[in-house]
């Protein structure tokens, strides 16, 4: 840590025997003197705010987490505190079996693992051959994928929901409560946003080399398996940490097409067995047990975005900005 | 080598093209065209009865409701969240004490980054069912408990915070308590997105600025918010999209979802009661139509207002 980093290093006089070490800079000028007094105020006011803001997100997950320890006794008469009174942890067993989270939590890796995976793979190859071949109908293969960018998914329910139905009465894998439905659901309404992205990255890879490979006897399909989708790395990864969230997370599309009246229900996913724990938790008031569940679908999440938090942040946020 | 292109290409759209056609686009048309019926979803008699979904839902009390409570939450919440980022963006990277330059980020900047974040991680549902807890009606919710406890609230009459129709400012309360949720979660985002673009600033503007006696506040104004123009405009219509997504909150949480007394209806909600509860698929989706001519209007005019020369820097 240099001098320059460290925070609260004296007054001004350490600030000026720093200005001429940089290269460069304009000589140190009176003013900013008077002004470091303001400046350490401001800087209060920063932390001040920013600390309170912290802890109204870090509160809220903090007191779900402990209050899942807790018996339900305690979260009555104590609903504020937040040291439990003994490690409860027959609340994560019994939210383990209400939940149904040993098979939701299968299903909603099994679905959103193929449904990335799928989205990446489709959703690349199309944007790639749109955004570096001619032919016709290119334009309107485009535009087509991005009108959907626009257009709310609540619109298209009823028939998504009538056609998956009819399409179930011929193929039982494709109908309601399938796996395999709703990870080609998943990659259908995911391809919109992937193409866009993909296409404005493909579309900046050099020409060069897809020549000289093509030169090089390369085939169009090995040209793009081999040498653009490496050079795409960096938008794959953005593009698929957005897809895993985006999937990882969805609840409508689960609701309306895996849980009809009448239906099967052991393909939930995860959105859909902490549903059930709440509205059971109505009728129950079992309070512990759904805070355990929501401790057990937040903590992995939270765990693995800590640990990626550099490439989550800029995932997300590229993505949108592109 | 023409005719494996032509092959190449075809045989690398098929199937997204597929999949795109068969599960996004022909809903999408089915919709308009089930619009045009008075199809009920469970029996197959379906009649063509033209514009009369579209005349019966201008009347509708509900389909009104709906949209001035998505209106309400279009403005809002890019509103409060934008602003809200903006100002933790600002404090975050020029609330550091000064060095020669005047400009620095806070101390532990990257952590707080993190920690904002924490929310766009959690899935829309959990954050609704944490909320519930948060927002129960009795003294053992964490906001009535905290509410009480300060004195603010009366232990007899605790806060009803989702349960309460009556109207706040002319919106129902509810309503507010939403907003609330949705701009806890999307502010972390928002910054960050906020934060990157403001670091892109090159710093000799700021210099200068500063050395021409510019103080902090007006550096922001002058300076800052005009150069994030871009970012801005385009967080507004990803915002504008988000504020759609109310629906998971009003699913979870509200009573009957989209209660109380129709209170918390959205658009989506309402499509959803005519569809499933009512057995009206024709009327459901005149009501969805609408709803998509209401998002691609709002996406033309929002990218007209915010529409400007790009600054190159």
């Amino acid at each position: 840590m240099s001098t320059v980093t460290t925070p609260a290093a004296g007054g001004p006089a350490t600030r000026s025997t720093v200005g001429p070490d940089r290269v460069g800079g304009p000589p140190p000028k009176s003013r900013r003197a008077s002004g470091s007094l303001s400046d350490s105020v401001f800087s209060g006011f920063s932390h001040l705010f920013l600390l309170t803001w912290s802890v109204m997100v870090v509160f809220p997950l903090l007191w779900v987490v402990l209050s899942a320890f807790k018996d339900d006794a305690q979260i009555v008469r104590s609903p504020l505190s937040l040291i439990p009174n003994g490690l409860h942890w027959d609340n994560f067993s019994r939210a383990w079996v209400n939940g149904k989270f040993s098979s939701v939590f299968l299903n909603t890796f099994i679905i959103v693992g193929g449904g990335v995976f799928l989205t990446m793979l489709l959703g690349s190859m199309a944007a790639y051959v749109l955004a570096r071949y001619e032919f016709p109908g290119n334009r309107v293969i485009y535009y087509t994928f991005l009108a959907g960018l626009s257009l709310p998914v609540y619109m298209a329910a009823v028939p998504l929901f009538k056609g998956t139905d009819n399409v179930g009465q011929l193929f039982p894998l494709l109908g309601l409560n399938s796996h395999l439905m709703l990870i080609l659901v998943y990659v259908a309404w995911s391809l919109s946003f992937t193409v866009f992205f993909m296409h404005s990255f493909f579309k900046t890879l050099p020409t060069s080399v897809a020549e000289a490979a093509l030169v090089d006897g390369a085939s169009h399909t090995s040209l793009f398996f081999r040498v653009m989708l490496p050079m795409a790395r960096p938008g794959l990864i953005s593009i698929g940490i957005f897809n895993v969230i985006g999937q990882w997370n969805q609840w409508y599309l689960p609701v309306l097409l895996m849980n009809p009246p009448g239906g099967q229900t052991k393909n939930q996913v995860l959105a859909q067995g902490l549903i059930e724990l709440s509205v059971n938790q109505g009728y129950k008031s079992d309070w512990s047990g759904l805070f355990a569940g929501v401790t057990m679908a937040m903590l992995p999440v939270l765990v693995v975005y800590i640990v990626f938090q550099r490439q989550v942040q800029a995932g997300l946020t590229g993505s949108i900005t592109k | 080598m023409r005719h494996g292109k032509a092959r190449f290409v075809a045989g690398f759209l098929a199937l997204p093209v597929a999949l795109y056609l068969f599960y996004v686009v022909w809903p999408f048309v089915q919709a308009v065209a089930y619009s045009l019926t008075n199809w009920g979803g469970f029996s197959d008699t379906q009649e063509f009865v033209g514009l009369a979904n579209y005349t019966k839902l201008i009347q509708d009390e509900l389909v009104r409701k709906a949209f001035w409570h998505n209106v309400f939450f279009l403005v809002t919440v890019p509103l409060f969240t934008i602003t809200l980022a903006l100002f933790f963006a600002f404090l975050l990277n020029v609330g550091g004490r000064g060095n020669r330059a005047g400009i620095r980020g806070v101390f532990g900047s990257s952590i707080y980054k993190i920690i904002f974040f924490f929310p766009q991680v959690l899935s829309l549902v959990l954050v609704a069912i944490m909320w519930s807890a948060i927002y129960r009606g009795d003294g053992q919710g964490l906001l009535n408990g905290l509410l009480i406890k300060v004195g603010i609230v009366d232990p007899e009459q605790p806060v009803k915070f989702v349960s309460d129709p009556s109207p706040f400012l002319g919106v129902p309360t509810v309503l507010w308590w939403l907003l609330l949720i949705a701009v806890w979660g999307g502010v972390g985002f928002y910054m960050v997105l906020l934060s990157a673009a403001m670091q892109s600033i090159p710093r000799d503007i700021y210099e200068a600025a500063l050395l021409d006696g510019a103080s902090r506040v007006h550096t922001f104004f002058r300076v800052t918010l005009p150069l994030l123009r871009d970012t801005v405009s385009v967080a507004w219509v990803y915002l504008g999209f988000i504020a759609l997504d109310m629906y998971a909150l009003v699913f979870v949480m509200t009573p009957s979802q989209g209660g109380p007394d129709h209170a918390s209806e959205v658009f989506a909600s309402v499509i959803q009661f005519n569809a499933f509860q009512r057995g009206q698929f024709g009327y459901a989706c005149a009501i969805a139509v609408a709803l998509a001519i209401f998002t691609l209007l709002l996406a033309a005019v929002q990218l007209r207002i915010t529409r400007r020369e790009r600054i190159e820097f």
